[in-house]
């Protein structure tokens, strides 16, 4: 019992202790980030990485996720309400939830891996702490232009699933539905304000956030050499995951209450 | 002779085990030692301390007769500008190009213009042997190429010492035998304080001006390459005759 007892106190000492060391790096990415010189170059590239590349995959799930919707709404149990509502169940679904929630899972299991394993190579073949000697901040270098490319890129992705999404039930309500073009298009613009759909792009920038920064996080704190790259990159994965469940909640909670 | 470094009863713990433990050693200003040793026995861990990449748990540091033991990363740079660090695997950044990995610490440390820094990544790249290879990526270069690569890197900024961890470690014995008379030629030419961490006894031999035999986290005997072979201690003996 003791011993259970003081593994739980561990726990929660290291999890405490990583919360703070989150919070100082992001602090130091505040303080050196706009230090001359600029991370223009860097910064560019990551928006290719994470925006460019990872549009294939936010493109072809939210599309499909749009067609899953307005099936399952035109399907539902009431039938003919659920046929005639389908424009406005997959335009609030889509913006409210689908899209931010569908591309940080998505978007953001792809690019904290990659900011891990990166950085994390890096770490272990002495690269950080060669940016130390070499006179910058690995938070300026690494940490700096990947925070900004997520926090400027998953808005970009969210509000190109909110289209394709809402573009994909429009494909099933035409085809398998036979809605018409215009009946559809009426829905989803009654359906949505643009309060759904900036409150989805706000939550996409805080997920693009947590995402990015435990992604670095854990990729400055590889040990071990190849293994360890591989055991962060996995926790970086289930972390930011978590991450951005947690915060959907609040984050849904705080939009309505607004 | 001035001081460049001095280690005062320096103790150092990874994961429980002791790896310095007191460790006493002066680095005189213009030398060039060599810390001798078995692997893991804490080499580069010393090396680490000089520029603030590790912190003693207990006992202090100095180098250039500040005490530079609670520094912070701000602080340390005032001693980082003016020391360059050749790492074991050469640490060159991946995703540049050999240029662009010599001409890095110029563009963050000043304002010239590219012309300028052209100019001297070039001189640089010609002193350690590598002209006509600026726009190669790392992944192309030999190990040895990675290693002048580095070190036109650490020399860039013109630094008052050199510190070098295993610089011949993984090169064949041609190119182990070139970079040790590179070192030597650049220590003389430069005017510079060098310290190299190594195992390699023909590297210690043909560098040194003076060699630290590192043995159980202290200094177990320190002096030239011709004391050493005369010393009468049995563990370096039996080091040297490995």
């Amino acid at each position: 019992m003791m011993r259970w007892w003081k593994q739980f106190q561990q726990r929660i000492f290291r999890s405490v202790h990583s919360i703070g060391e989150v919070a100082y790096l992001w602090f130091d990415t505040l303080r050196y980030g706009f230090k001359r010189p600029y991370e223009f170059k860097s910064l560019l590239h990551q928006m290719e990485e994470i925006g460019v590349r990872s549009l294939p995959i936010v493109l072809i799930s939210s599309f499909f996720v749009g067609m899953v919707m307005a099936i399952q709404v035109a399907y539902s149990e009431a039938n003919f309400a659920g046929r005639v509502m389908v424009g406005i169940g997959v335009g609030v679904a889509i913006t409210r939830e689908f899209g931010p929630l569908l591309t940080a899972l998505l978007v953001g299991g792809r690019i904290s891996a990659g900011m891990t394993s990166v950085i994390g190579s890096m770490r272990v073949t002495e690269q950080v702490d060669a940016i130390r000697l070499l006179g910058a901040s690995p938070a300026k270098k690494l940490v700096f232009p990947r925070i900004f490319a997520a926090l400027l890129m998953l808005p970009l992705l969210t509000a190109v699933a909110d289209f394709v999404g809402v573009f994909g039930g429009l494909v099933v309500s035409l085809v398998d539905i036979k809605m018409t073009f215009m009946t559809y298009i009426y829905q989803v613009q009654r359906a949505v304000s643009l309060t759904d759909f900036f409150g989805g792009i706000f939550k996409a920038v805080i997920f693009g956030f947590f995402i990015a920064l435990i992604g670095c996080y854990n990729g400055l704190k590889v040990e071990g050499g190849a293994e360890g790259v591989g055991k962060a990159t996995t926790r970086s994965v289930v972390a930011s995951s978590v991450c951005v469940m947690i915060s959907d909640y609040f984050l849904t909670k705080l939009l309505i209450i607004l | 002779m001035a001081i460049f470094a001095f280690f005062d009863e320096v103790h150092k713990r990874f994961d429980g085990e002791d790896v310095l433990r007191g460790l006493t050693l002066h680095i005189r200003k213009g030398e060039a030692l060599i810390i001798l040793g078995g692997s893991g026995t804490g080499k580069t861990v010393i090396l680490k301390h000089i520029v603030g990449l590790l912190s003693p748990d207990k006992g202090r540091v100095y180098v250039n007769e500040r005490d530079i033991t609670g520094y912070d990363e701000n602080q340390l740079l005032t001693v980082r500008r003016k020391v360059g660090f050749l790492f074991q695997n050469s640490a060159l950044f991946d995703s540049m190009s050999v240029f662009d990995n010599v001409a890095y610490p110029l563009r963050e440390h000043t304002r010239l213009l590219e012309s300028e820094i052209e100019q001297k990544v070039k001189e640089k790249l010609k002193l350690v042997g590598l002209e006509g290879t600026d726009w190669m990526m790392p992944d192309k270069l030999s190990g040895g190429m990675r290693k002048r690569v580095a070190l036109a890197r650490a020399i860039i900024l013109e630094p008052e010492a050199l510190l070098y961890d295993e610089p011949t470690t993984g090169l064949d014995p041609i190119t182990t035998r070139w970079v040790n008379v590179l070192m030597r030629n650049l220590h003389e030419r430069l005017h510079i304080t060098s310290v190299v961490v190594t195992h390699n006894i023909q590297s210690a031999m043909s560098v040194a001006d003076r060699i630290a035999f590192l043995y159980r986290g202290r200094i177990k005997f320190v002096g030239t390459p011709e004391e050493i072979k005369e010393c009468g201690d049995h563990i370096v003996q039996e080091f040297l005759k490995s």
